[in-house]
């Protein structure tokens, strides 16, 4: 009887620590639309092929590993306008360093890694001791960092060798290596928001800093380590997509647009901009509702600039569809 | 005898206490400013010693600061607005298009879009008001709206060309004037609005409203302010400024998909060199307008040196960073 009632205890204590985001109601309703939209207008293959699934998901893995990191540079009231860059000279820097050769791709890892911890670094270090806005300071390291890439670059560099492309194109049983990876990342992430002494700090740091000094906490360096995940995730996807690519290219962070779509997502999941709220689960489904409009405007064929449309109303919605019932005004 | 030196002594330090005072409450935008244009001064004289260069330089420098005025509107609210960069490229892309090559159609095509720029920040103020999403998110989601149908309504590529008398405003010099040499027509439209936008913002109640809101939203309700009608009629005003603004562009620039891409960012670059605090609360037209020819006369600093474009990027960057923490130290040191 009583480890019935413990287990239970257990269950509800894990359901409510896992608890489920609105936006999941959203995401399902976005699949649910594409999904009929795409049975009336095209072949059907969303509800029918499983590897359309899976594509969905794969699509989102960049993104996914980023937005994470985004999540918990806002959860702290800051912000990183850096990633899109920070993702180009990986990406580029990476494939440099390999030159297609297996026996460089740990020291280019370790090499790209060294260089996301600093940009982290540098990053935290603006905002905390030069009390730059976030915004501005993070602004200003993306347009440094894209001045270095296109000073020493201009086109594809290097190459990644063969076995490096397990990362974008591997699979383990049917599930693909990325995805274990984007999963792996969001558990981190939650992990270190709602099971470690630095994520408490975080949240209090994002809600109130004033607050979380006076109650001990060293309010900088909890911000500076958020920046530097944050830039190391950009780093990862970094790697992601070169893997993907086989060569380097300045254009790739500021293609995908990664810095204002990891915000957008982050912001859908339902983390607040003022910091302080969220988490990493909802960004989750930002992200998979940004990969199934993908999927479904390729399906329906629609046209790339109508797709943006679509998508600037949608992200609009997406965040519409929980803050219309907030009581608290929006700025 | 010594009485009176040492009052007289008193009264100097008092009045250079004042001085110093007053030195010190100048915002640091001017100084800086100053010291950049010296500087181009000295590498090229020719060029920012006359009046001729002057004017020159205010001809790219007067659409920044319209558009930066428009996002100072909206930052000292506690909002964003990311969606002006994209109404430059609708005014100029759209307009091309619109006027099909016929200088009659210029004042239509003006007109429509002051219209399109209306709706757009009726949109905005609509939706950060009553649905409550974030500026940030609706003017994001705004940006790319705006930039995807302008694309979708050009077909992709640039449609004809912008006709002279559309262009003009962008792009002309009232010649001989006594003194000033040439006037650029940028320079007085840039005049005439910040002056509306000084009263507006400084001499009347619909401007401290906008810093009651910014500074504490909730405060700001209880005393009376109507949050959400000020809120649309300041995302009208900053999204109209932004039309200006990429008639301004349009008139010196060229034709192309890329015109206005980042032009918001610095816009807000511009405001927060100008003393804005983003979060609201602040903001000063006048500061705002030199923090956009401040932004401007980096830029052409580091033209003037030479330096290849990805190098000018790098000390913009950090130029930007060092200004801001100056400024953002400098107010710290005053509390």
């Amino acid at each position: 009887m009583t480890t019935i009632t413990t287990t239970d205890n257990k269950l509800k204590r894990l359901a409510r620590s896992v608890r489920i985001p609105p936006v999941y109601i959203f995401l399902v309703v976005v699949f649910l639309v594409g999904g009929i939209l795409d049975q009336i207008l095209s072949d059907g293959q969303i509800f029918t092929n499983p590897l359309i699934l899976l594509n969905i998901i794969v699509r989102s893995v960049a993104l996914g590993i980023v937005a994470v990191g985004q999540t918990l540079v806002i959860i702290g009231a800051s912000i990183d306008l850096s990633v899109a860059y920070t993702i180009s000279i990986t990406a580029i820097m990476s494939s440099y360093i390999m030159q297609g050769k297996t026996e460089n791709v740990l020291t280019a890892i370790v090499g790209v890694l060294a260089i996301g911890i600093a940009i982290g670094l540098v990053n935290g270090l603006i905002v905390t001791k030069l009390k730059v806005n976030p915004f501005i300071a993070t602004l200003g390291t993306s347009l440094i960092i894209k001045g270095i890439i296109n000073a020493s670059f201009s086109n594809y560099t290097g190459s990644v060798p063969k076995s490096f492309e397990f990362f974008g194109y591997g699979m383990v049983g049917p599930i693909p290596v990325s995805i274990i990876i984007l999963l792996l990342i969001v558990f981190i992430g939650w992990f270190l928001l709602s099971r470690t002494q630095f994520g408490a700090h975080l949240y209090g740091v994002g809600g109130n800093v004033e607050v979380a000094r006076l109650s001990g906490v060293r309010t900088d360096r909890v911000l500076i380590g958020a920046h530097i995940f944050c830039s190391m995730t950009a780093v990862i996807s970094g790697l992601f997509l070169v893997s993907q690519m086989r060569a380097g290219a300045p254009w790739v962070g500021p293609n995908g647009i990664f810095d204002l779509n990891s915000i957008a997502t982050t912001v859908i999941g339902g983390t607040a901009l003022s910091g302080g709220k969220g988490g990493v689960w909802g960004t989750l489904a930002g992200v998979l509702i940004f990969g199934i409009l993908d999927t479904t405007f390729n399906q329906l064929g629609v046209n790339p600039y109508l797709k943006s449309v679509f998508q600037g109303v949608i992200i609009v919605l997406a965040v519409a569809s929980y803050t219309i019932r907030s009581k608290k005004d929006a700025a | 005898m010594t009485t009176t030196t040492a009052s007289s002594a008193k009264e100097i330090n008092q009045i250079l206490g004042k001085i110093w005072n007053g030195v010190r409450r100048i915002p640091p935008v001017f100084p800086i400013f100053l010291l950049i244009f010296i500087i181009l001064g000295f590498l090229n004289p020719k060029g920012y010693q006359t009046m001729n260069g002057i004017m020159t330089f205010f001809r790219p420098a007067a659409p920044l600061a319209v558009l930066a005025i428009g996002e100072m509107l909206v930052l000292a609210m506690g909002g964003f607005d990311l969606s002006i960069g994209a109404i430059v490229t609708m005014v100029v892309l759209a307009s091309s298009k619109l006027l099909a090559n016929d200088p009659e159609k210029a004042l239509p095509a003006i007109l429509i879009m002051i219209g399109i720029g209306i709706l757009i920040g009726l949109i905005n103020g609509l939706v950060v008001s009553f649905l409550k999403v974030p500026s940030f998110i609706t003017t994001l989601g705004m940006m790319l709206l705006v930039r995807g149908a302008t694309l979708y309504y050009i077909g992709g590529a640039p449609q004809g060309y912008l006709t002279d008398n559309w262009r003009q405003f962008g792009r002309n010099y009232i010649q001989d004037v006594p003194f000033f040499v040439k006037i650029p027509y940028a320079l007085i439209v840039l005049l005439v609005l910040g002056l509306i936008f000084y009263i507006l913002f400084h001499r009347t109640n619909y401007g401290k409203q906008v810093l009651a809101i910014g500074d504490n939203m909730r405060a700001a309700q209880l005393s009376g302010v109507r949050v959400k009608l000020i809120r649309v009629v300041t995302h009208i005003l900053c999204s109209v400024l932004a039309v200006l603004g990429g008639i301004l562009v349009g008139g010196y620039g060229g034709v192309n998909v890329t015109i206005g891409e980042g032009m918001e960012m610095q816009a807000i670059a511009a405001c927060v060199i100008g003393g804005v605090l983003l979060g609201g609360g602040k903001g000063n037209v006048i500061n705002v307008a030199f923090g956009a020819f401040t932004l401007q006369a980096i830029v052409n600093l580091l033209n003037q040196l030479g330096l290849p474009k990805p190098y000018t990027d790098v000390i913009q960057g950090s130029i930007i960073i060092f200004v801001v923490a100056y400024s953002a130290l400098s107010s710290q040191r005053k509390r």
